[in-house]
């Protein structure tokens, strides 16, 4: 019995509940918001370490026998994705204590970003389709009122097309479960890797396969179903479409993985063929919405669809390399674009805007945000030796190893113009000299360790990931083979029953 | 039986489809209810349909007809959801109609910021 599976669930639905009983009590509920996303990131290392050590791991929630009952199971990918969900919610529960608004703070907002780390680390962990749904209606559900809450008209503009849209994604997934579970006859993850083989009947398979890529491809925002958010990204508070852009779009991507290398793997030239031309689409169409925008978070934003297209790009290929790149891509991803949305928070207070146009010479006067700045930039354009670097050589060496000369040379081109819009960011608020000279608000203090550390945390993570290039890509090859080759997985989740 | 469902069930999609595109709030609401109870159907549907067949099989004895008992537990747990986002649904859209004015959707402009 592996008890540690459940305490990444647990922990932050505890916390949650504590935080909703002292719903008066503000300065309590801060503390419990901290508190139970440190315990989260606790547990999640721990689940890690010992999914290093030990292999995957798997539990029988009520010990019902593996296709019958509820499966959580943690292979190398999901720990990971655990531990970064927990460092996530951890550097966003920080930097909400300093920058979000009383108000906000009195009407449940602990308590919904404890639900949403909640419903994400069940994603990552659950072993059965059907729960697979239920956690992303959790996380839907705290992400909906986080989205509105404070209730401003640009908010409630942009959660109306979130909403709809991943309503109709949610009701994709459940027809695409049902179809899927009256031609397998289970719904455990691990049982259907082993019955879809048996049937057969590819075209159908193949049917379902697109089902599912619509359904969670909303989720993950790809071409041509990404719309939605641009639209609704930059409305919330910042610390909100911080942890928003580091995990609701990679919850899609993380069930597309699962699902494009454990069950739907019988007709590989069709199904990852579509994947990499969606993915060279996604890239290209990201970035260029990202050069043409004049305001940090929606260009921040648009940028979020462009990576969603390496991550696509590294399935697509499906070689081991490329799986292990994603995955280092995946990791990657989150925290850079996670520093960056932090800074242009800092940016946001020291001079009141996002808007780049009213920005300026905060290289003057503030070169330390301005470095905190342009390390995650050039990190997420890949130059070396960050972290961007790093995951980038290995997904286009992947490419050309496979073949895939076209779609390599669009990530590659991407990525210039990835650094193209980033120095534009980097002329217009940090370089060019000042326009406009209002008083500009001075940190100090605890402001001002509140709003630096988690900005600070992250990007010297991206550094240290360029550092530890190689022991990362080792942990890395281990996970993609476990997704490539999934009979270990099968195995521990089933045990005997196979 | 299966047949008079399927039609039944194909219909729901498109009617939900048809009304999530309507430019109107309220119909999209709709539109969004209807969605949900045609995937639900339709699990129902393919998890085989047997009229007077018991839902569980017997400990001892030869298992008859017996209607696999799962589809409906999905379908139980999809049902709560829904009624979850639904109202949640019925709240956003108000408030939106409250801060807007209109239940026109292509009046909703998100400011280009």
């Amino acid at each position: 019995m592996h008890h540690l599976l459940v305490l990444p669930i647990l922990i932050p639905l505890i916390a949650a509940g504590a935080a909703l009983l002292a719903w008066r009590q503000r300065r309590m509920q801060r503390w419990l918001g901290l508190a139970g996303a440190a315990g989260l990131l606790v547990v999640a290392v721990l689940l890690l370490i010992s999914v290093v050590n030990d292999g995957i791991l798997a539990l029988q929630i009520g010990d019902w026998p593996a296709p019958f009952g509820i499966t959580l199971a943690a292979d190398l990918f999901s720990a990971v994705m655990v531990t970064v969900t927990g460092l996530m919610g951890a550097v966003v529960m920080v930097y909400s204590l300093v920058s979000m608004d009383p108000a906000r703070e009195s009407f449940g907002y602990y308590p919904l970003l404890l639900i949403l780390l909640m419903g994400v680390s069940g994603a990552f962990l659950t072993g059965d389709l059907f729960n697979l749904y239920v956690w992303f209606e959790v996380l839907l559900i705290a992400s909906f009122v986080l989205l509105v809450l404070g209730g401003e008209r640009a908010q409630l503009a942009g959660a109306i097309k979130y909403f709809t849209l991943n309503l109709i994604a949610s009701a994709l997934f459940l027809s695409a479960v049902g179809i899927l579970y009256s031609v397998a006859g289970t719904l455990n993850l691990a049982d259907l890797a082993v019955q879809l083989p048996r049937l057969g009947q590819s075209g159908l398979i193949t049917v379902l396969a697109m089902l599912f890529l619509v359904a969670f491809g909303i989720k993950a925002a790809i071409f041509p179903l990404f719309f939605w958010l641009p639209d609704s990204y930059h409305t919330p508070p910042l610390p909100v479409t911080t942890i928003f852009a580091a995990l609701l779009t990679k919850v899609g991507v993380y069930a597309l993985i699962r699902t494009f290398t454990l069950l739907f793997t019988q007709d590989i030239a069709y199904t990852h063929t579509l994947l990499l031309v969606l993915a060279g689409l996604t890239m290209v169409t990201g970035v260029l919405g990202a050069v043409a925008q004049m305001e940090m978070r929606r260009l921040l934003s648009f940028h979020i669809i462009s990576q969603i297209g390496y991550l696509l790009l590294g399935l697509g290929l499906y070689t081991p390399l490329a799986l292990a790149a994603t995955l280092v891509f995946m990791v990657h991803v989150i925290i850079t674009k996670s520093a960056l949305f932090l800074v242009s928070g800092i940016v946001h207070r020291l001079q009141g805007t996002y808007h780049l146009k009213q920005l300026g010479g905060l290289y003057q006067s503030h070169l330390g945000v301005a470095l905190l700045f342009l390390l995650p930039a050039l990190s997420l354009a890949g130059l070396p030796p960050l972290s961007g670097f790093w995951a980038k050589f290995a997904l286009v060496r992947a490419g050309l190893e496979a073949g895939q000369y076209a779609i390599t040379a669009v990530g590659l081109g991407v990525s210039i113009l990835t650094l193209f819009s980033m120095t534009k960011i980097w002329t217009e608020a940090f370089w060019k000299p000042r326009t406009v000279q209002e008083p500009i608000h001075v940190l100090q203090g605890r402001e001002r360790l509140l709003y630096f550390l988690p900005a600070l945390t992250l990007v010297g993570l991206t550094v240290l990931l360029g550092m530890l290039a190689e022991p990362i890509f080792t942990l890395a090859t281990a996970a993609a083979q476990q997704l490539i080759d999934p009979s270990a997985y099968i195995q521990t989740v089933l045990g005997g029953a196979l | 039986m299966e047949i008079l469902l399927a039609v039944v069930i194909g219909g729901l999609y498109a009617a939900g489809f048809y009304m999530v595109m309507r430019r109107s709030m309220v119909k999209v609401i709709i539109g969004l209810v209807l969605l949900g109870h045609a995937a639900n159907l339709l699990i129902f549907t393919v998890g085989g349909l047997n009229r007077g067949a018991p839902a569980l099989v017997p400990a001892e004895g030869a298992a008859p007809v017996a209607t696999d008992p799962v589809p409906q537990a999905l379908i139980l747990t999809a049902i709560v959801i829904g009624f979850g986002i639904q109202a949640f649904a019925l709240v956003l859209f108000k408030r939106v109609y409250q801060a807007v004015g209109s239940v026109d959707l292509d009046k909703i402009r998100t400011p280009d910021t």
